[in-house]
């Protein structure tokens, strides 16, 4: 089975490694601690309680939690506004719509920070300058609005993926189910709030889990804005500080231990939720 | 009403980014800084676009060609791998079959970013990182594909066809090749497509991985000239042009490939 093989090699394997580096720390045997021998010995948790003694991590996290707590939502609430919307439309222009929704998605995610850097930054950004001329002063990359403008690139850019997702489940839900609501009386409004929304749910459901692991991962919108806004500094994200934990500080162990801590974080929120909606499906059926 | 005007809304901040990007794509430096944003200013397009390929011998070419190797070949052999995985855990009953499967299904939930450092760290002692092999390799095994296969394979390819077929005295690997492969198409094609826009857009892992600038794909490369950008401005320039051209063949393709997305997405939805 070469995939079983590949796939320890790839996902176990790093896994188990991980585990093993960040339960590990190096040490030279010279005087001092300079030159001589170096060797890995055993560290215990020392490695985990650095990474969670350090305020930047541990504020890096809390920052993709309120991202992720109001973009997540934001985002998904625009896909199905978007796929139920076209779903009523009349034919004419859906496929237009639909493709130009979706069309942000085939930008790379580096890509769109460059785009929207771009469209960020004084001087440049026509965004700027027609808000200046209104009398408005925007700063798109101050402390507290940069948050949001990375928020922008992501909704920008995964909100048309979601949408075509629910679409396709939009799709397989028999015709109808509607025609019986409609002779019953209800409006297109009831029927998107009591058929649609319910019958999409799997997907919904879906389509949040991948934005939490997603959100999660945050690193190149910031990595990309950061030489343009001082104000993203190295432990903006967890994956930001373990990136320069690894290659600035040059301290692998405390690395390892930080993507052990990212995973173990990202598979308990999305199982989390899971759980979450699962049991609510069990009891009020909405 | 409503509803045709919220979409039109809709579209405009969908498109606006990539309609700067269109207009920019025509500027040198100067008129980039220079000029209004959403509007030309001395258009010279082919020109401008010249320099971007021919900008250090040609090296966006380069970046371009290493992308397309990355994802195009990646992504086959990460389907065909998937397509493999998934017929076996659907159709051949084997002592911790869901225990696999299981394992696999964890793999969908642990970010690959998580995975990036430490899959580093192991491929440096082997002597793996900064080579093709350390972007590619990890790139073909796709857990969601296995996933989508399965799924695909268990509704799509009847038992009985295969009886059939074993009677008939065909060896279980041309089985596979002749009937499963075929009948797994439609499946095949998302997940081409799903990791072969991944690949494309893959950025930490790269990053990670390589040093030598003539292996980097193009996101990488681009955001290097970003970085030298303060000291020569007319990368400024190339950045735009070079962000242009590398989104212009990947957005025409989504456009086209739109209906395959539908398909086997919600094979993988409705059953989650």
């Amino acid at each position: 089975m070469p995939f079983l093989t590949l796939f320890l090699l790839c996902f176990v394997a790093p896994i188990g490694y991980a585990v093993h580096q960040s339960l590990h720390r190096t040490e030279r045997t010279g005087p001092l601690g300079l030159g001589g021998q170096e060797r890995e010995v055993f560290a215990g948790l020392a490695n985990y309680a650095h990474a969670l003694a350090d305020d930047r991590f541990l504020t890096g996290f809390g920052r993709v939690l309120l991202f992720g707590v109001v973009q997540i939502p934001l985002m998904i609430a625009l896909a199905t506004v978007l796929a139920l919307l076209l779903e009523s439309a009349s034919a004419r222009g859906v496929t237009f719509f639909r493709s130009a929704f979706f069309l942000p998605y085939g930008v790379p995610g580096v890509i769109a920070s460059i785009l929207w850097g771009f469209l960020y930054v004084p001087g440049i950004s026509p965004l700027v300058e027609i808000a200046g001329s209104l009398g408005l002063h925007v700063d798109f990359l101050a402390r507290d609005t940069v948050l949001w403008s990375i928020a922008n690139i992501v909704v920008w850019q995964f909100t048309g993926y979601n949408m075509l997702v629910l679409i396709s489940q939009l799709k397989a839900v028999p015709d109808e189910l509607y025609e019986a609501a409609r002779i019953d009386g209800a409006n297109a409004w009831h029927i998107a709030r009591h058929i649609k929304i319910p019958l999409i749910r799997p997907a919904l459901v879906l389509t949040t889990v991948f934005s939490i692991i997603g959100t999660l991962q945050l690193f190149a919108e910031p990595m990309v804005l950061r030489p343009l806004a001082a104000t993203i500094d190295s432990g903006f994200t967890p994956n930001l500080h373990a990136y320069s934990e690894a290659f600035v500080s040059n301290n692998q162990h405390v690395a390892a231990a930080e993507a052990v801590l990212l995973a173990v974080v990202a598979c308990v929120l999305s199982f989390g939720f899971l759980r979450l909606v699962g049991q609510r499906g069990n009891g009020s059926d909405w | 009403m409503i509803t045709a005007t919220l979409l039109t809304l809709a579209a405009l901040y969908f498109l606006t980014p990539v309609y700067w990007l269109i207009v920019s794509a025509t500027k040198n430096s100067a008129d980039l800084f220079g000029t209004f944003g959403f509007w030309f200013a001395h258009p010279r397009p082919l020109e401008h676009l010249r320099d971007v390929l021919t900008y250090d011998h040609g090296i966006y070419v380069r970046w371009f060609t290493n992308s397309l190797l990355y994802a195009g070949a990646g992504a086959l052999a990460a389907t065909l791998l998937s397509a493999a995985a998934g017929y076996a855990l659907a159709k051949f009953p084997f002592p911790g079959r869901e225990a696999v499967f299981n394992l696999v299904l964890a793999g969908v939930l642990i970010p690959g970013t998580a995975l990036a450092l430490p899959l580093y760290f192991l491929f440096s002692t082997m002597g793996l990182a900064n080579t093709y092999w350390a972007v590619l390799l990890p790139s073909v095994v796709s857990p969601f594909g296995v996933y989508l296969c399965r799924i695909y394979a268990a509704a799509a390819v009847p038992d009985a066809l295969l009886e059939a077929a074993r009677i008939d005295g065909a060896g279980e690997g041309r089985i596979f090749a002749g009937l499963g492969l075929r009948l797994m198409t439609p499946a095949l094609v998302t997940v081409f497509l799903f990791q072969f826009v991944h690949i494309w857009n893959n950025y930490f892992l790269p990053l990670v991985m390589l040093s030598d600038s003539d292996l980097y794909p193009i996101q990488l490369g681009l955001t290097s000239w970003t970085g030298y950008a303060d000291r020569r401005p007319e990368l400024y320039q190339y950045t735009v042009g070079g962000a242009f051209l590398s989104v212009v063949p990947l957005m025409v393709l989504m456009t086209v490939l739109q209906r395959y997305w539908r398909t086997g997405l919600t094979e993988g939805s409705v059953k989650a």
